[in-house]
């Protein structure tokens, strides 16, 4: 099966039944999967007039307290930035797909990239944090919508999916498990706010039609909901809780594989690098170096670089510039070695063994 | 229930200026909903940004104050998510036909099945004074300060072309004929456009020689020709003065529609 059919699958396993999205190469099996199965299993998919208006409606669908989604890639994504940041300051759940390909503009619509990966943190205007999983298998486009969809509603933040061409169109062998797990968001607690946080910093969520009667803004507001946009404590309150209630919440998020935590060479990847880095220590069995895979990038978990006591160079493939290279640099006293490769084609094996043994 | 039970009564006062007309249409508007039985937990109020768009927020229902001119495309997720839900969208000029402009023409395309109220104040009211893509010809704002040299839209005409089932133009003069005019919308299947010209005095009319509330009524009132009246005289082959708009039941049909609750 295709990653991203896979993905669509897993969406419907994890009980999304809103889809709002607009063509756009990579991911357009995803949308074209959805619209297949929704109307069959009571849901709807709607194709929009653009990413604005497929950003908006998720939100809108995410309120009425049904699982929704879209799907993208790059050009998509930065036009979905306005309302991701809504999503974000409303504390609405929902969960977007961004198979991503060569930037910066239309770029190289059918090659893969990681470009994305700052703009999903921060490409939005204003302080917010989000949840970012990276997968690097088919069956991971499955299991990390499914996963995407539990982060989504436990933090009520926007989850992306950060997959890539080659994930999205790599065809692997899935299993589809029987039952998947689905945590619906907790509902509000008698006699709170509606914006009022529990001790996660987490307030209980308010669908609407359920009598809670309540006010959803993307101004500033108390925790009423109602707004209070002048209120400078109020707000860096609010921003403040936002960020935190994510970012400390990370090492709960962190999902990730390590291999041989003694090395002093330590390979970091996500997404597609992972499956060259993986060859690499295949082809070299003579060799201990590391390798750290997330998947989970956002909020970064800065922890399990602690994990590797030897090491003495962080080597960082990735399909950018060095985006999460730099990330990893903010957290370690190690040289961290970006190695980035752009244009589509997926880092040689051979050569991420010369850039290591480079090192040694 | 009367109208009045509408009301979020925890955030009064609002905050529109004085002799502002936005605040006539909210309570038209609560009058149709209460008068038509709806429950104020069935129902969704949506709005973009905008003096129109603070209106979601004094009313008691579920509501979406949402980002600048998309409070349609998040309506709809609404809608088309849960179909018992009624979807009613606020909307001001500068929102739905500026930079929301591509939404509202898929939304009557679609003939999504909610009902839009366009606050017509032919200026950015919020932000200042800045025109508007409603701006009537020759007007001044702060960014037309010789005049406006732009045609302006005629949102109605648009809304009808696109495919929306019910569209009628009203001001916050017409109070009696404006809430039949949302009553009828409501109900009818398919996407309902109303659009009210109302009176903005702190920015628009003290620009424009019309710095009290009552000249600007007066105007609105003078310048606006019953549909009824715009047909006899194109009937009887007589000239349509430039400077008048055509208020009335401009629209009204059963087309398909989307997102209607069977």
């Amino acid at each position: 099966m295709q990653g991203n059919d896979a993905c669509a699958e897993g969406a419907v396993a994890a009980g999304c039944r809103f889809f709002a999205g607009y063509p756009i190469t990579p991911s357009s099996e995803v949308a074209e999967q959805m619209a297949r199965r929704l109307p069959k299993l009571g849901g709807t998919f709607i194709q929009m007039e653009d990413e604005l208006a497929s950003m908006a409606a998720i939100i809108g669908g995410a309120w009425t307290g049904v699982r929704s989604m879209t799907a993208t890639s790059g050009p998509g994504f930065s036009l979905m930035m306005e309302n991701i940041g809504y999503a974000a300051f409303t504390e609405t759940p929902c969960v977007v797909i961004n198979i991503q390909r060569g930037g910066p503009s239309t770029g190289q619509p059918t090659m893969a990239a990681q470009g994305d990966m700052l703009q999903a943190r921060f490409g939005s205007h204003g302080d917010y944090s989000v949840i970012a999983l990276a997968p690097s298998t088919v069956q991971e486009m499955f299991n990390l919508t499914v996963k995407a969809f539990n982060l989504a509603d436990r933090f009520r933040v926007p989850a992306f999916l950060m997959s890539d061409e080659i994930i999205g169109h790599l065809r692997e062998r899935v299993e589809f498990p029987d039952e998947v797990e689905c945590i619906p968001p907790k509902t509000i607690r008698e006699g709170m706010l509606p914006f009022e946080p529990e001790d996660d910093l987490v307030p209980g969520f308010t669908p609407f039609g359920k009598g809670h009667r309540v006010h959803v803004t993307g101004l500033t507001h108390n925790e009423k909901g109602y707004p209070a946009s002048t209120d400078p404590d109020l707000h860096e309150k609010l921003v403040m809780r936002l960020v935190e209630k994510v970012e400390r919440a990370r090492h709960e998020i962190a999902d990730y594989d390590i291999v041989n935590p003694e090395a002093e060479i330590v390979f970091i990847s996500y997404g597609a690098p992972t499956r060259a880095v993986r060859q690499a220590l295949l082809d070299a069995p003579g060799k201990s170096y590391g390798h750290l895979n997330l998947r989970t990038v956002w909020p970064f978990p800065e922890g399990l670089l602690k994990k590797f006591t030897n090491a003495r160079v962080f080597l960082v493939p990735e399909m950018n510039l060095g985006q999460i290279a730099r990330e990893i640099q903010r957290h370690v006293d190690q040289p961290v070695i970006p190695i980035p490769r752009l244009g589509g084609a997926l880092h040689v094996p051979s050569y991420l063994l010369k850039s290591a043994e480079e090192h040694e | 229930m009367s109208a009045e039970d509408w009301f979020r009564e925890d955030r009064l006062p609002h905050i529109f200026c004085a002799g502002c007309g936005n605040g006539t249409i909210i309570n038209c508007t609560l009058e149709a909903v209460d008068s038509l039985g709806w429950k104020i937990d069935d129902t969704v109020f949506v709005s973009g940004i905008g003096c129109s768009s603070r209106a979601s927020g004094y009313i008691k229902t579920d509501s979406l104050h949402t980002t600048h001119g998309r409070a349609i495309p998040f309506a709809t997720g609404v809608k088309m998510a849960k179909k018992d839900f009624n979807v009613v969208v606020f909307s001001g000029d500068g929102d739905l036909s500026a930079i929301g402009g591509n939404h509202f023409i898929h939304a009557c395309r679609r003939n999504i099945d909610i009902t839009v109220i366009c606050m017509n104040n032919q200026i950015y009211g919020m932000t200042g004074g800045q025109g508007s893509p409603c701006t009537p010809k020759g007007a001044v704002s702060t960014t037309t300060p010789y005049g406006m040299e732009e045609n302006p839209f005629d949102l109605c005409e648009l809304a009808s072309a696109a495919g929306a089932n019910y569209v009628a133009r009203w001001t916050s003069y017409h109070v009696k004929e404006l809430t039949q005019a949302i009553k009828t919308g409501l109900q009818r299947p398919g996407l309902s456009f109303i659009e009210v010209v109302v009176q903005c005095p702190t920015n628009y009319g003290r620009r424009n020689r019309l710095r009290d509330v009552q000249s600007m009524i007066s105007a609105m009132k003078d310048h606006a020709l019953l549909k009824e009246k715009r047909d006899r005289l194109l009937a009887e082959g007589k000239p349509i003065p430039d400077d008048m708009f055509v208020v009335g039941t401009l629209t009204d049909r059963n087309r398909p529609a989307l997102g209607v609750n069977e």
